[in-house]
């Protein structure tokens, strides 16, 4: 190749190594998409139907959701979903009164175990959820947690 | 590599398994909240997705909302790690900030 067309190639390569080792270019991060209908549905069924696809959702007593029964500050909930469902795609959490009642969802593959551990904000006492889509389908367990001082501000 | 991370990580093996906890720095603002003084909405400003790669190779993603708290916790576990191998963790907020951090597993 001529000397032109190596310099601009090798110029080029440079900015994106640079790009990339001062984080700019974090592979994944970029690509991120964030479910914007889910997040922002204002009622469990809706908000169900946008992060699992269903608001048909079976109990079960293999997830275990650990949150205290009564939460002194609603700012800050510890919550603990774990589960022994196999194959678990994605582990959803839900506190069922707040005015946009999806929290967070996480994604799970062969090596990471379906366990998270947070802390949410909850506007008032209400219901934990969490939702566990695994083998085309949707489990969940629910959990009261009474607020004494609502979390969502204002 | 200059700015202070706002990301302090800490991923332990045992027995085969990693568990991570991360706690970020971050104010998870709601957007619904109004300036005592002012009156004026202080606008939403919160993480968006979570990501955790280790040696390159994802490990979980999360999407995050605004009822996550404040300088939010979150705690994972996965297999197939060894002491040694590098973990990043990476944010990105609704505003496009963004901040990463990398660590090795004990």
């Amino acid at each position: 190749m001529n000397r032109r067309v190596f310099l601009q190639r090798s110029l080029a390569s440079g900015a994106v190594a640079l790009a990339a080792s001062s984080g700019l270019l974090v592979p994944g991060t970029v690509l991120a998409s964030w479910n914007k209908a889910a997040f922002d549905a204002k009622d469990m069924a809706s908000a169900l139907k946008g992060a699992v696809g269903s608001d048909s959702v079976e109990e079960s007593a293999d997830i275990k959701i650990k949150a205290p029964d009564i939460a002194e500050n609603g700012a800050v909930v510890p919550v603990t979903v774990s589960t022994t469902i196999k194959d678990v795609k994605t582990i959803s959490i839900f506190s069922e009164k707040n005015g946009t009642p999806l929290v967070a969802q996480f994604d799970f593959d062969s090596s990471s175990q379906p366990f998270i551990s947070t802390r949410i904000k909850m506007g008032k006492t209400s219901n934990v959820v969490a939702v566990v889509n695994a083998g085309g389908k949707n489990y969940q367990a629910k959990k009261e947690v009474k607020v004494t001082i609502g979390g969502c501000g204002g | 590599m200059s700015k202070k991370s706002s990301i302090k990580i800490r991923a332990k093996l045992k027995n085969g398994v990693t568990t991570v906890k991360a706690l970020v720095r971050h104010p998870m603002e709601t957007g619904l909240r109004k300036d005592k003084k002012t009156g004026k909405v202080i606008p939403a400003k919160f993480i968006q997705n979570l990501s955790c790669e280790v040696n390159g190779k994802k490990v979980i993603n999360g999407q995050i909302g605004v009822a996550v708290s404040k300088n939010p916790y979150f705690s994972f576990k996965f297999e197939g790690a060894n002491s040694g191998d590098e973990l990043k963790l990476a944010w990105t907020d609704n505003t496009g900030k963004s901040d990463t951090t990398t660590s090795k597993i004990k």
